[in-house]
């Protein structure tokens, strides 16, 4: 008997064993949806499978009557746009900020305290003043991203530039690179990992923004459609859609762990000396 | 012709000095090693030299004109690590010098002038013995092979003057030999001025044309911090004549650099064996036996 820890599983057990907990949450809300239909044939708490393939084709396979849209994928269409351009300048915003503020010592005395306040403000308490600001369109749930993501992103890298040898910053200069050169060539190719690292935990609280704000005030998407059909304890739309939104958070989480792989290859090489 | 002077330089760190009354004059093409036990402040000595930090008073010249107070690429450096731009493969690692010199993205060498650079850092790789891996992250590399390619970004710039710190220090004894043939090598063809900081005192011995031993004159025992350090030996060697490696006994493996008491002692004796190829001796602590 060796210890517990000893036992490895080969790969393909241990892809089943990854899937089994998939299959067991899956067989499991089968039989609880069985037991509840049995009982009462117009339960609405855990519809059937078939009944998430109907609302499905209808918001996603038919055309709306009065709009003549696709609700399902207008919806995704709607939400992917605002996130992406959330994240997009969060990610611009951190970068402009982060690396002049984590390399030049005047302005990271003068700014990374305030960075550290900022950070720490509850975004979704000043939703209201972003609705007061901005008005309940496309740009206060966007400014809404951007202020939960990007000063996290922003400390995050302006620590990771403090991270990196002196002896490079060093070495550059000796070398003749100016400041510019210096953050441009030096620090952030190998900023990038890490923000690529940072970016994918950040997704969780991109998601859970948009759809706070799509819930308060929007007319589509993702967020919005699961609000609005609560009220109908329509759960044969809801639970489809949140396995839609987890989907398309795990597309996204898996596209940048590839950017990454791709962008910095040095990174991600084995250490194995030649 | 680079001569390098050292002119009265003292240095301390808020009220606890380092470093006092250090000259030295360093003619051209001088192989200069810096011994010393650790903390008497060699470190802080080749910092100075490359402006990475400022005397407290006196200054460096090189060439009667004193140091810029930033690093620059009159002075090439290689660190025990992170000499090298994790980042970038050794070939680009050689190439990013030039590059970099150049200017912005809008002047740096393309097209023909590129290619010229480029063979130049291949043909500089193959001649640290790095040929066979100009396509090599770092990372993919040996602690001794990350030096040979920190020697050759450095060489590229043809700078005037190599400071070394403890280049040699995490490598195992037989790669440290290798790499003592190729700076050798490198320092004579190049007629350039190295100034390496070692505690290795076989390594100071086998290397330089002029020793300098960094340490206390004046040591207070109640108080380790009151005196700074200065020059206490400087030997110029014979470049022609090397003291005899055989002497490298037992004891010199073991010469602690945080003992300051066993590594005088050995230094004395190293001094002895080398015989006849010390041309000169000098020093603070030549000067206070003479007093």
């Amino acid at each position: 008997m060796k210890r517990a820890f000893n036992y490895v599983p080969s790969r393909p057990t241990a892809i089943m064993l990854a899937c089994l907990p998939f299959i067991l949450a899956v067989i499991i809300y089968l039989i609880g949806s069985e037991m509840r239909l049995a009982e009462n044939p117009k339960d609405k708490l855990m519809p059937s499978f078939s009944s998430f393939g109907e609302a499905m084709n209808a918001l996603a396979f038919t055309e709306n009557r009065r709009t003549g849209e696709y609700v399902f994928w207008q919806d995704t269409y709607v939400s992917l746009e605002r996130l992406l351009t959330g994240l997009g300048i969060s990610v611009a915003l951190c970068l402009l900020i982060g690396l002049p503020v984590g390399f030049l010592p005047y302005l990271r005395r003068m700014w990374e305290p305030f960075i550290a306040a900022f950070s720490l403000i509850p975004p979704l308490a000043v939703l209201p003043i972003l609705f007061i600001m901005f008005g309940l369109g496309e740009t206060s749930k966007i400014v809404l991203i951007v202020f939960g993501v990007a000063p996290f992103l922003t400390r995050d890298v302006a620590l990771s530039v403090a991270q990196i040898p002196r002896e490079q910053i060093i070495k550059a200069q000796t070398l003749g690179a100016s400041t510019l050169q210096i953050m441009t060539q030096i620090i952030l190719p190998q900023v990038l990992p890490r923000l690529f690292d940072s970016l994918r935990l950040s997704l969780g609280a991109a998601w859970l923004f948009l759809i706070a704000a799509e819930a308060i005030a929007s007319e589509g998407g993702l967020g919005y459609r699961i609000f609005l059909v609560r009220r109908y304890l329509s759960m044969d739309v809801i639970l489809p859609y949140v396995l839609w939104i987890t989907l398309l958070a795990f597309l996204m989480d898996y596209a940048l762990a590839a950017m990454s792989r791709w962008a910095c290859r040095w990174k991600h090489l084995e250490m194995k000396p030649a | 012709m680079t001569e390098i002077t050292v002119d009265n330089v003292f240095k301390s760190y808020a009220m606890t000095p380092v470093l006092e009354r250090v000259s030295v004059t360093l003619p051209d093409h001088e192989f200069c090693t810096i011994l010393g036990p650790s903390g008497a402040g060699k470190s802080t000595m080749l910092r100075i030299l490359l402006s990475m930090e400022t005397p407290t008073s006196g200054q460096v010249l090189i060439d009667g004109v004193p140091i810029d107070d930033e690093p620059q690429p009159d002075r090439g450096v290689v660190f025990q690590r992170y000499s090298v731009f994790p980042h970038m493969t050794a070939l680009k690692n050689v190439m990013i010098g030039p590059e970099l010199k150049a200017g912005n993205w809008f002047t740096r060498p393309l097209g023909a002038k590129r290619r010229q650079l480029r063979n130049r850092a291949a043909s500089l790789l193959e001649e640290v013995g790095l040929g066979h891996a100009i396509d090599k992250f770092p990372s993919q590399l040996s602690g001794g092979m990350q030096q040979r390619l920190a020697i050759a970004q450095a060489m590229i710039m043809e700078p005037k003057v190599l400071l070394l710190d403890e280049p040699f220090g995490a490598l195992d004894p037989a790669t440290k030999r290798s790499m003592h043939g190729l700076i050798l090598d490198l320092w004579e063809r190049n007629k350039m001025t190295i100034v390496m900081v070692t505690h290795d005192i076989q390594e100071a011995f086998t290397l330089g044309t002029r020793i300098l031993m960094i340490d206390k004159v004046r040591d207070d025992p109640h108080a380790p911090a009151a005196y700074g350090s200065t020059i206490t030996h400087d030997l110029k060697l014979d470049p022609n004549r090397r003291p005899p490696l055989a002497v490298v006994t037992e004891d010199t493996m073991d010469a602690s650099e945080d003992d300051p008491h066993s590594m005088r002692a050995i230094f004395a004796r190293w001094t002895e064996n080398a015989g006849d190829a010390v041309l000169e001796k000098g020093g603070a602590a030549l000067k206070a036996h003479a007093d």
